[in-house]
C-alpha cells in the first residue's frame, strides 16, 4: 500500500476523530487522520477542557471568599484574567500535544488539511486552498464536529458579541454580562463569570434553565444561582441586540412585554449546528437532516464505507458520545460485534457551580414513556462529608422502574456530581437493580454515600434520614 | 486487519461446545495447519486447526468454558503487519465462567404443572435440568420472572454471551434469538424423597445423546421386525480364516451383510425429508460404540465394497479410537444405516432406537447354540437373533422384512459376501 492508500481515514481530530483513529490502529488497521485546525477538536482545545481549567479558577476564588468560614485568612483576594486565559490555554496545549503523541504512538498518519469526501472513497485533502494529498481508504470515517449556532441579529462579533470561542479567551472582564441560552454551554459560562464577579443575567427561551435535566434539578440549580446574584429570565426571548460603542442593549421579551437593559457584553449559546458544509456531502448518498448527518446504529451513513460520528450527527453533543461511536464504528467495520450506543446510557454533565450530573431518563420522561416509578431523593444537607466539605446543597435523585427495579434515571446537584454520575452509569451498564446496588458498599465519609441513601430512599429504606 | 477466530462448527448438528483447552497462547506465532486448540463437542474432543498465520492476538473465550456457540469469536488472530500492540500484554483470561457448578437443583419444590404455555414462548421457569450456569443481568433475570421466561431459553447478545435485558424483551415480543435447541425444555423439575444421591455432571455427549434419542423416540413412528439368523456357516468360515491367520468377527460378517443387503433394498439407507426421501447412493454403515462417556456411531464407508479383511480392521481402528477420543468429523458424521450389537455381553435379542436422520439400525444379539428344528427333526444350531427398528415414514413393514430377508441370506450363506 502507499502512503495514500488506507483502510481507514478518519476525517477530523476530535475525540471521536482520535478516539476512531486509535482503536482502527489497534485493531491493525492502516489509519490516516486529516485534521485542518488542532489535533483534539473543540473539546481539547475549545470546549470541555479550558472551560474546565476557567471554571477551575472560578472554583478557587469562591473558596478564597470563603476562607474566613474555614478558619483562614485571605486579603485582598483579586484575579488577574489574562493569567486566568493563559493558564485555560496552557492546559489545552498541554493535551493537544499529548494528542499528537499518541497518534504517533499508535502510528497514525496524520495530515494538516480539510479534507473533501471525493467520489469512490476518495479524499482531497488541501491546506490554504492548495492539493496537499489525494488519499484512498477503504472506509472513511467523518468527525467533522460543529460548532456554534448563529440566530439573525445575534450573530457573535468576538467584541461585543462572544460566542464559546470569544469567551474563553476574554480580554477584559466584563461588569455586566448577557448569556443567551441556559443549556450547558451558557450555564457554565454564566456561571464562571458571575463566580469571579460579573452581574450575570441568562434568557432562556423555555420554562427552565438547563432544560435537559430533571425539573427538580434545574429548579434546585436556578436557587442556587439566585442566590449568587446571577438573574435568570426563562420563558424569554432576546428580541434584538443594539450594539453601541462599548456595550450591548438588549430588547428582551418576556411574559408578554418587552424590556431594554445594557450589558457590556453578551454570550450567546443558542446550540450547535453540525459542520456539514464543504467536505463533499454533495451528490452523495449521505442524509443531512437539521444540519446533522444522519447514522445509523452502527454509525454508517447513506454512502457504503463512509461512516459519521459524534457531533456531526444527532444528539447528544457530548465527546464522550463521540469517542463511544467512534470505538462502536470501528469495531464494526473490523467485522466485530458491537453494540449499538445505548443513548439513556450516556451521563451528561455541567461544570457550573453547583455541578449538575445526570444518566438515564428523567422522572418526567420515565413517566411519559409509561413506566411506575420509584423514585428516590437524597439531599446534601443530610450527608457528613458534605457538611465537612461546606457543601450542603444539592441533591442526589434515583428513578426507578417499580416493577422491575430497573435503574431509569439517577439526577444530581452539587459539589462533585460530576465525578460521581459514572458509578449510576456503570449500574445502568451492568443492569443491576435495586438490589445490587442496595448490597453495594460505598465507603464512608464519601458524596457517593448519598448515591447509596437515594436508592435506599426509592424504596422507603434511607438509613440516614 | 486481524481475523476472528471463530467457536468452529464441528459437526452439522453442533450448536454449542466447550472450549476445552487453548494450545497456543496470546501473542504465540501461528503457521497454518497449526494445532490452537482442543473443542469438546457432542461427540468428540476435537482438535481446532488455524486456517491463516499470524500471531494469536486476545484469547475472547477462556479455556474450560462451556457452551460456546458456533461462530462466537473465541480469539483474534493478528495477520502479518498488524500491529504488535494489539496483543493484550499479559492476557490473564478471566477465571473460566461456565465451569460446572453444583446444579442447584430445587429440592423438594413441588412439582408445578407445566401450565399450557399460552401466548409466551418459554415453559414456566423450570430451572434447566442440566444445572448450566445461565449468566444474566440482574435486571434481565428479574424481567423474566417478571415475564415467565425461562432464561435458559434466551440467546443472550451481550458480552460473552451474557443474557441482557433487550434479549428476553425480544423473547416475550415472540421474535428474538432463542436457544437452538433447548434440550431440556420438556423436564419437569425431578421429585426428591430423601434417597441420599451424589450428582454427575452431565457431560455435552451425554446431554446429546439425551436431547437426541428423546426426539428420535419420541417423533420416529418406530416399529420393528425379529428374524433368527442361523450362523453355522459363519462359525464354520470364521474358524477357516483363523486357522489362515485371519481374525475376523461375526460382527465383521453383520456389517458386510448390511452393506450388501442395503444394495438390494435401498429404502432403508435413506433420510426423510417433508419434500422427499432421500436414497443414498454410497452404503456408510454406522457402528455403535460404547464409550465411558456415551455412545458415538464411527462409520465404515463403502462398506458394500470392502472385504471383510479390510472392515474387520476398520472397525477394530475406529473403535479404538472413539475410546479415545480420537475420531476426526468425518468419521462419525453421517452414515445411512446403524449396528447396535450387544451381543458380546450376551443380550439375546433387543430393539434400538433409530439413529436420526438415519430410518434403521439393526440391533445384533448373541449368536448362541439353539435347539432348532430342521426337517422335522430337533437339531442343534448357532443362532442369531437381529431386530430391525424402521421409521415407519420410509420404510415399510414389507420393506423392512426384505431387507431382513435378504441379511439373513447373506449371514446363513457367507460365501455369498464373497461375490
Amino acid at each position: 500500500m502507499s502512503d495514500t492508500q488506507f483502510d481507514l481515514i478518519v476525517v477530523g481530530g476530535g475525540p471521536g476523530g482520535y478516539t476512531a483513529a486509535i482503536r482502527a490502529s489497534q485493531l491493525g488497521m492502516k489509519t490516516a487522520l486529516v485534521e485542518k485546525e488542532n489535533l483534539g477538536g473543540i473539546c481539547l482545545n475549545w470546549g470541555c477542557i479550558p472551560t474546565k481549567a476557567l471554571l477551575r479558577t472560578a472554583e478557587v476564588y469562591h473558596l478564597m471568599h470563603r476562607a474566613k468560614e474555614f478558619g483562614l485568612k485571605a486579603d485582598n483576594i483579586a484575579f488577574d484574567i489574562d493569567a486566568v486565559v493563559k493558564r485555560s490555554r496552557g492546559v489545552a496545549a498541554q493535551l493537544n500535544a499529548g494528542v499528537k503523541h499518541l497518534m504517533k504512538k499508535n502510528k497514525v498518519t496524520v495530515f494538516d488539511g480539510h479534507a473533501k469526501l471525493m467520489p469512490g472513497r476518495k479524499l482531497n485533502v488541501t491546506k490554504d486552498g492548495k492539493t496537499v494529498a489525494d488519499l484512498t481508504a477503504k472506509n472513511i470515517i467523518l468527525a467533522t464536529g460543529a460548532r456554534a449556532r448563529e440566530l439573525p441579529g445575534l450573530e457573535a462579533d468576538g467584541k461585543l458579541v462572544w460566542n464559546y470561542r470569544h469567551a474563553m479567551v476574554p480580554t477584559m472582564f466584563p461588569k455586566t454580562l448577557l448569556v443567551i441560552g441556559s443549556g450547558a454551554i451558557g450555564i457554565e459560562f454564566a456561571s464562571f463569570y458571575q463566580t469571579l464577579g460579573s452581574k450575570v443575567t441568562v434568557v432562556e427561551v423555555l420554562d427552565r434553565i438547563v432544560p435537559v435535566e430533571d425539573a427538580e434539578i434545574s429548579a434546585i440549580a436556578h436557587k442556587q444561582f439566585e442566590k449568587q446574584g446571577m438573574v435568570i429570565k426563562t420563558k424569554a426571548v432576546v428580541k434584538s441586540l443594539k450594539r453601541n460603542a462599548n456595550d450591548v442593549t438588549a430588547t428582551i421579551e418576556q411574559n408578554g412585554k418587552s424590556e431594554q437593559f445594557t450589558f457590556e457584553r453578551v454570550i450567546s449559546a443558542v446550540g450547535i449546528v453540525g459542520n456539514v458544509e464543504n467536505i463533499g456531502l454533495e451528490g452523495t448518498k449521505i442524509k443531512v437532516e437539521k444540519t446533522h448527518v444522519v447514522a445509523g446504529p452502527y454509525c454508517e451513513t447513506g454512502e457504503p464505507g463512509v461512516y459519521a460520528i459524534g457531533d456531526l450527527t444527532g444528539p447528544p453533543w457530548l465527546a464522550h458520545k463521540a469517542g463511544h461511536e467512534a470505538v462502536i464504528c470501528v469495531e464494526k467495520i473490523a467485522g466485530l460485534h458491537p453494540h449499538p450506543l445505548n443513548v439513556l446510557g450516556i451521563p451528561g454533565c455541567t461544570y457550573c457551580h453547583p455541578q449538575i450530573a445526570s444518566v438515564g431518563l428523567t422522572e418526567q420522561a420515565a413517566k411519559d414513556k409509561g413506566h411506575q416509578v420509584k423514585v428516590g431523593r437524597y439531599p446534601f444537607i443530610a450527608n457528613g462529608k458534605a457538611i465537612a466539605l461546606g457543601e450542603t446543597q444539592g441533591l442526589v435523585k434515583t428513578v426507578f422502574d417499580a416493577k422491575t427495579g430497573e435503574l431509569l434515571g439517577a439526577h444530581m446537584v452539587g459539589a462533585e456530581v460530576t465525578e460521581l454520575i459514572q458509578g449510576y452509569a456503570i449500574a445502568k451498564t451492568l443492569e443491576t437493580t435495586e438490589q445490587e446496588l442496595m448490597h453495594t458498599i460505598f465507603p464512608h465519609p464519601t458524596l457517593s454515600e448519598m448515591m447509596h441513601e437515594s436508592v435506599l430512599d426509592a424504596y422507603g429504606r434511607a438509613i440516614n434520614m | 486487519m486481524p481475523i476472528e477466530l471463530l467457536m468452529p462448527a464441528l459437526s452439522p448438528t453442533m450448536t454449542e461446545g466447550k472450549l476445552a483447552k487453548w494450545l497456543k497462547k496470546s501473542g504465540d506465532t501461528i503457521k497454518s495447519g497449526d494445532v490452537i486448540a482442543e473443542i469438546e463437542t457432542d461427540k468428540a474432543t476435537m482438535e481446532m486447526e488455524a486456517v491463516d498465520e499470524g500471531t494469536l492476538g486476545q484469547i475472547l473465550v477462556p479455556e474450560g468454558t462451556e457452551k460456546v456457540l458456533v461462530n462466537q469469536p473465541i480469539a483474534m488472530l493478528l495477520l502479518d503487519g498488524d500491529a504488535k500492540g494489539a496483543v493484550p500484554k499479559a492476557n490473564a483470561p478471566a477465571p473460566a465462567p461456565a465451569k460446572a457448578e453444583a446444579a442447584p437443583a430445587p429440592k423438594a419444590a413441588a412439582p408445578q404443572p407445566v401450565a399450557a404455555p399460552v401466548s409466551k414462548p418459554a415453559v414456566a421457569p423450570a430451572p434447566k435440568a442440566s444445572g448450566a450456569r445461565v449468566f444474566a443481568s440482574p435486571l434481565a433475570k428479574r424481567v423474566a420472572a417478571n415475564a415467565g421466561i425461562d432464561l435458559a431459553s434466551v440467546q443472550g447478545s451481550g458480552p460473552q454471551g451474557r443474557i441482557v435485558k433487550a434479549d428476553v424483551d425480544q423473547a416475550v415480543s415472540g421474535g428474538g434469538a432463542r436457544k437452538a435447541a433447548p434440550a431440556a425444555k420438556a423436564a419437569a423439575p425431578v421429585a426428591d424423597f430423601g434417597q441420599p444421591y451424589k450428582e454427575v455432571p452431565n457431560s455435552g455427549m451425554r446431554k446429546v445423546i439425551a436431547a437426541r434419542l428423546l426426539e428420535a423416540k419420541t417423533t420416529i413412528p418406530h416399529f420393528y421386525l425379529t428374524i433368527d439368523c442361523n450362523i453355522d456357516e459363519i462359525v464354520k468360515v470364521r474358524k477357516e480364516l483363523a486357522e489362515t491367520g485371519v481374525k475376523v468377527s461375526v460382527n465383521d460378517f453383520v456389517v458386510k451383510a448390511c452393506a450388501l443387503a442395503l444394495r438390494k433394498v435401498p429404502q432403508a439407507n435413506a433420510t426423510w425429508t417433508e419434500e422427499a426421501v432421500r436414497l443414498y447412493e454410497n452404503v456408510d454403515i454406522s457402528v455403535a460404540v460404547a464409550t465411558p462417556e456415551g455412545l458415538i456411531t464411527p462409520i465404515v464407508r463403502h462398506a458394500d465394497k470392502k472385504g471383510l479383511a479390510a472392515i474387520s480392521a476398520e472397525v477394530k481402528d475406529l473403535a479404538a479410537r472413539a475410546k479415545a477420543k480420537k475420531l476426526k468429523l468425518e468419521e462419525f458424521q453421517g452414515g445411512g444405516f446403524s449396528i447396535s450389537n450387544l451381543g458380546m455381553f450376551g443380550i439375546k435379542e433387543f430393539s434400538a432406537i433409530v439413529n436420526p436422520p438415519q430410518v434403521c439400525i439393526l440391533a445384533v444379539g448373541a449368536g448362541s447354540e439353539r435347539a432348532v428344528v430342521k426337517n422335522g427333526a430337533l437339531a442343534i444350531a448357532n443362532v442369531m437373533t437381529c431386530t430391525l427398528s424402521c421409521d415407519h415414514r420410509v420404510v415399510d413393514g414389507a420393506v423392512g422384512a426384505e431387507f431382513l430377508q435378504a441379511f439373513q441370506a447373506l449371514i446363513e450363506n457367507p460365501i455369498r459376501m464373497i461375490l
